[in-house]
């Protein structure tokens, strides 16, 4: 299972950030993750939202460029050292990591964690081998509650 | 009164300037008339044939060449002398397109190292003198004139080609280099980089040739009181050799066309008609003398104005003011020809809308060039190593079809200004002219 993250467009330059979250803002939209990556020149900021579709539509009404990437999403516990077995999994596999970003659910004790990784599929199944359980997009809402 | 390096022919009165150019006028249209079947065909389109030209009054009659005729006759369209009697080709920058390769026979060769030879004498230089040539070495014509040149009046040169300041400025001291050839933002980065070594009691220079970009008047003083020497201007094109067209004497008031050789006229740029004498408008020149690429009536597109006052300095020859703009939309940025065509061509190639801006800057002495280009949804990725590999790959294709270094700034969609439906394509910030 994947979640669909939203991946934005957005120059390096003050005010950028907060012209983006203004639209979001004014659209209702809840922010449930956010993660950004800049270089000198631009930026490509990351969100995940309960509604990846309607999202969209909006930045795209507000001429942002922007695009829906699926990533792989775990809960873990929030704890020292929960990451690691996680991550040795992925490695021992020879998983590669393209980024990660990591979320706090409103759920007592639960940490979230992001990952785009080059072949979702195969990690899903991995995964899924090991009992780790991925989140879907379906799973989001409970986490907030 | 200045030194010469052929008194004869740069003092020569007027009269005798008007009829050396007839004479050799009338000898260089037939000659091309005959051997360029791409300039006769131009000429058989007008109805002028050689016996027209019966002196300089009648070259208004003569077809125009442009930097386009040039191209479409690529390589050996405007060949004018068998290829046995070429012995070398110097080249522009530029695309394929745009190259302009020009031919030489040795007695080009010759001729151009002649008229190098005459501005550094007229920079001051003699036999005792050590020139020390920073143009870049190679199919550009800088270095390759003014070593000529320098060669021509027995001065010692010093073949540095540009770059690795360190080692410059060491020959510079070492070998107490009194003249120095190289673009005017060059100069200025090696009288900053002698300061800040605090090598400035080392160097020896007393004067500076500079050419093949603009520069103000601002800059010119700056660089003299910098390294304590005069700054003389250069003028010239590939296409009708190279530098040493023009070049400054010690009155520093306009550059002396070598007129026995490059016949200029001043013209319109839409209508291509004569203006008379002391109009600004665009420069036009008639090589007289050369054999292998006699380009007559050339379009060098550069705004200037001509001036027929008889100059201090005992030359007769008429003075060319400092290029004051173009009639195309050329750049010169690094000293290397840009034409906002080549980076859309590039941008288009490699994908990207034609939703672009140049903007060009001088930071300091160091000509920058950023081209700014709109995100599309194509070109986008949600990795960051993606869209860097893209905008590497940009950069990578302008520096091969401009031979200089871009900034690539992708900006976000529609933010580059339209106006009146006509963007502007070009923002160049320095204030050249």
């Amino acid at each position: 299972m994947n979640i669909q993250q939203i991946s934005v467009f957005l120059e390096n330059r003050p005010g950028a950030m907060a012209a983006f979250t203004k639209l979001l803002q004014k659209n209702n939209i809840d922010l449930r993750a956010l993660s950004l990556a800049e270089t000198e020149n631009f930026g490509i900021v990351r969100v995940i939202t309960d509604d990846p579709m309607t999202t969209v539509q909006v930045l795209k009404d507000g001429g942002y460029i922007c695009s829906l990437t699926p990533v792989i999403a775990v809960a873990i516990e929030d704890k020292p050292g929960a990451l690691v077995d996680l991550l040795d999994t992925m490695g021992d596999a020879g998983i590669n990591l393209e980024y990660t970003y990591a979320f706090l659910a409103k759920k007592a004790n639960s940490a979230c964690i992001a990952f785009r990784v080059t072949d979702n599929e195969a990690a899903s199944k991995l995964l899924a081998e090991r009992g780790i359980k991925t989140l879907g997009q379906e799973d989001l809402p409970a986490l907030f509650e | 009164m200045g030194n010469y390096h052929h008194p004869e022919i740069e003092t020569m009165p007027r009269a005798d300037i008007e009829a050396l150019q007839s004479a050799r006028l009338v000898e260089a249209v037939e000659r091309v008339y005959n051997t360029v079947p791409a300039y006769r065909k131009k000429m058989e389109a007008l109805g002028v044939e050689p016996r027209h030209i019966k002196g300089i009054e009648d070259l208004h009659l003569l077809p125009f060449i442009t930097k386009d005729d040039l191209r479409e006759e690529y390589p050996y369209g405007f060949l004018g002398a068998p290829l046995d009697d070429v012995v070398r080709i110097q080249s522009t920058s530029g695309t394929t397109g745009r190259r302009v390769v020009a031919f030489y026979t040795q007695a080009d060769i010759d001729l151009w190292e002649d008229c190098c030879a005459r501005a550094i004498v007229a920079a001051g230089g003699t036999k005792k003198d050590v020139v020390q040539v920073s143009y870049g070495y190679g199919l550009f014509t800088g270095a390759a004139g003014i070593a000529g040149g320098a060669h021509k009046m027995g001065a010692m040169t010093l073949p540095m080609s540009s770059g690795n300041t360190d080692r410059q400025l060491q020959f510079m001291a070492d070998l107490e280099a009194t003249i120095i050839a190289c673009t005017p933002s060059y100069a200025a980065y090696l009288a900053e980089s002698i300061h800040e070594k605090g090598m400035r009691d080392q160097i020896k220079l007393k004067a500076g040739i500079f050419g093949a970009e603009a520069w103000t008047e601002e800059m010119r003083h700056d660089i003299e009181q910098s390294l304590g020497i005069k700054a003389y201007d250069i003028y010239g094109l590939t296409e009708l050799s190279g530098p040493g067209v023009s070049f400054e004497c010690e009155e520093q008031a306009g550059m002396h066309i070598n007129e026995d050789h490059f016949i200029p006229e001043i013209i319109d740029p839409k209508t291509g008609e004569v203006l008379p004498k002391g109009s600004k408008g665009e420069l036009v020149f008639t090589a007289v003398t050369k054999h292998a690429f006699p380009l007559l009536r050339y379009r060098t597109k550069d705004i200037t104005q001509l001036n027929y006052e008889p100059c201090a300095c005992g030359r007769t020859h008429v003075r060319m003011h400092k290029p004051m703009g173009r009639s195309d939309d050329m750049m010169i940025v690094k000293g290397v020809n840009v034409f906002p065509s080549q980076i859309e061509t590039v941008l288009m190639n490699q994908g990207y809308p034609a939703n672009y801006q140049i903007i060009v800057t001088r930071v300091k002495t160091s000509d920058n060039i950023e081209v700014q280009v709109e995100m599309t949804p194509e070109m986008f990725s949600d990795s960051l190593t993606e869209v860097s590999k893209k905008e590497k790959e940009l950069v990578g294709a302008l520096k091969s079809m401009l031979g200089i270094y871009c900034d690539v700034r992708l900006v976000a969609p529609k933010s580059i200004t339209r106006s009146e439906g006509k963007a502007q394509r070009v923002i160049d910030k320095r204030n050249l002219y």
